[in-house]
């Protein structure tokens, strides 16, 4: 979509024509916003390669006089919690993506097809919850003390392994996408159903899987908020939820600085990790996001542009 | 009912196929739902499990609801989603319009790409890692903004503890995190539209305004209205992460950052009400899908095939 976007572009630009001041103005505009888009990231770089002395005396800053590897040398030597949590947030990621994107294609695949009987009824059960929920509390009960999936690394995977939403714009992809005659051809030579998906949808809605699975993948990476609802043992805190709890601990130390020069809170602080690690944490945490998104988003420009549109 | 049986039969690969899904839409999003009805009761955990309790708690009326309703938490949660929502609805709208247009009439388009490539990062972040870049400008004795401020010779401002800042803060980092993504939208109609529009407007000797403001703008419109309108639907939800992680739970703060979600967590969460929260919850589902039906018969006016159901 963004390539052809771009070809249509490139022949308007004849018709196009921008004076040079003008032109320099919009650069100026898109410019600066796009700048401010990447330099907390380039800040947090620095930030984590700063010695944590000239951190202390001149506060953060890009230009800082003394950098140091102190940061990285301590998460790895010290790192378990880190490895830990790394390891939670990559086989959440995994093992959701996977059951994310067989689940929906299926569901989505059976709605997309005119000769399946209860079509209306199936897309009406999903298309519901977008319109309506229990809310928060019962959700909360429900997956906590009916399913017992609090404190197991389900309560991470399972509330979000499915969402209306995709299913509807996956369904778009298939009805839009994959000819008829595709799976007529393949109903002729006999095949079942699932050899159909297998065989001959699935290949050809490559392009579909892969945006719903970035789209999922991104969201098993980011959340935190199924770990700050179910999860309390430390051996189960993916990585987002880890850089949260060192927030707030820091922060109900800041707000009850009557206990400051207690020994107990002198010792909670030594226990955390200092500001130039707690930001390598951050670099660690996002570094593969931010590697990978620029060759990916096209897929998730795609996924956007055919959820706007409706069968 | 033989009919019956033989249908299941004809169909029961498709329903396998949707087997899965259904459990899931089942336990989570069916299974709960009845679950609101704890706004109506006083819980307590049994044995029997959660429907034994909900079935054998005590009713209560509309107690939960007086509570809520009477302490100006109510007042204070539904201004605050429904105004920064509103804030973000139509300054998104006109933000990602504008950069959507710029990014298209700019000569380079190595450079447009490059731009919207920068554009899209916020939004593949979390707001945990938003929070730890917003720390970085506002803290107090380390942040930019006080070392900026410092430099005109200004006293350092305490940003966590001075909620007048606070809405101002919140709508920058809320069109930080969304606006590069939502102006793609806009861009791929505009990159859509047929071009023999401009190179007419061009013969008639149109400015570049004015193929903006009478060609550009007038074709996306339906987009924008359809958009606009979605959103106004969903004007009842509110970003939890933002709500939440940004100001960093600062207690001061609540009166300008606590909205349904927030309060609705902490109710929970926090002080273990469980029936202020759920009543907390209860209004905004039913709010919220009162205003969901409403977008959409809205929609339907504008542009039946655009409408949701």
């Amino acid at each position: 979509m963004s390539s052809d976007a771009n070809a249509k572009g490139a022949k308007l630009r004849d018709v196009h024509r921008l004076s040079p001041g003008w032109n320099a103005l919009l650069h100026l505009i898109a410019g600066a916003f796009a700048l401010s888009c990447i330099f907390p990231f380039v800040l947090a770089i620095v930030i984590s390669f700063t010695d944590e002395n000239t951190l202390a005396l001149d506060g953060y800053s890009i230009f800082p006089k003394k950098w140091s590897l102190f940061a990285y040398d301590y998460i790895f030597k010290t790192g378990d919690q880190v490895l830990h949590s790394y390891v939670v947030t990559l086989g959440v990621t995994v093992i959701g993506t996977i059951l994310t994107v067989s689940m929906t294609a299926l569901y989505a695949y059976a709605l997309s097809r005119k000769s399946f009987k209860y079509r209306k009824f199936f897309t009406f059960l999903a298309f519901f919850t977008m319109l309506f929920g229990g809310g928060l509390v019962p959700s909360y009960i429900i997956v906590a003390q009916m399913l017992h999936l609090k404190d197991t690394i389900w309560a991470l995977i399972l509330p979000m392994a499915l969402n209306a939403f995709n299913i509807v714009i996956l369904r778009t992809f298939f009805q839009t996408m994959i000819p008829d005659a595709i799976v007529e051809s393949g109903k002729i030579d006999g095949a079942g159903e699932y050899k159909i998906l297998l065989r001959l949808v699935l290949p050809l809605a490559l392009p579909g899987l892969a945006t719903i699975a970035l789209f999922s993948t991104l969201g098993f990476w980011n959340d935190w908020f199924n770990a700050l609802l179910y999860i309390d043992s430390n051996s189960l805190v993916p990585l987002q939820a880890m850089l949260m709890r060192i927030e707030s601990s820091m922060q109900f130390i800041i707000q009850n600085s009557s206990l400051l020069n207690s020994g107990e809170s002198r010792e909670m602080l030594a226990s955390l990790p200092q500001e130039t690690s707690r930001m390598a944490m951050v670099v660690l945490a996002t570094g593969p996001i931010v590697l990978a998104y620029p060759f990916f988003q096209r897929y998730f420009i795609e996924g956007l542009t055919i959820g706007a549109v409706k069968d | 009912m033989r009919a019956f049986l033989r249908d299941l039969n004809h169909n029961k690969a498709f329903l396998t196929m949707v087997l899965p899904g259904t459990i899931w839409f089942l336990l989570f999003c069916y299974l709960p739902m009845p679950g609101a009805l704890l706004a109506f009761k006083k819980y307590r955990l049994d044995q029997g499990g959660f429907f034994s309790a909900l079935l054998h708690s005590e009713w209560t009326g509309f107690k939960n609801f007086e509570f809520l309703f009477r302490a100006e938490d109510a007042y204070i949660i539904t201004r605050n989603t429904v105004l920064y929502n509103l804030v973000f609805i139509f300054l998104g709208l006109v933000l990602s319009v504008a950069l959507a247009i710029i990014l298209f009439n700019l000569t380079q388009k190595r450079w447009a790409k490059f731009y919207q490539t920068a554009m899209f990062l916020p939004y593949f972040l979390s707001w945990v890692i938003v929070s730890y870049f917003a720390f970085s400008f506002l803290s107090v004795d380390k942040g930019l903004l006080n070392q900026v401020l410092a430099w005109f010779g200004a006293e350092p401002i305490q940003w966590y503890a001075d909620k007048k800042y606070w809405p101002f803060i919140l709508v920058f980092m809320s069109m930080w995190k969304s606006v590069g993504y939502s102006s793609v939208i806009y861009l791929a109609a505009i990159s859509g539209i047929d071009k023999s529009y401009y190179e007419a407007a061009m013969i008639d000797g149109a400015s570049k305004w004015q193929q903006t403001t009478k060609i550009t703008v007038p074709l996306i419109r339906p987009m924008m209205i359809i958009l606009t309108i979605l959103a106004i639907g969903g004007i009842f939800r509110a970003d939890f992460g933002l709500f939440f992680q940004i100001p960093r739970d600062s207690g001061v703060l609540f009166p300008v950052t606590n909205v349904i979600d927030t309060y609705v967590y902490r109710s929970m969460k926090v002080l273990g009400d469980f029936g202020l929260a759920s009543a907390a919850g209860f209004y905004q589902s039913v709010v919220g899908f009162i205003l969901v039906i409403s977008a959409n018969w809205f929609v339907k006016k504008v542009s039946e095939e655009q409408a949701l159901f």
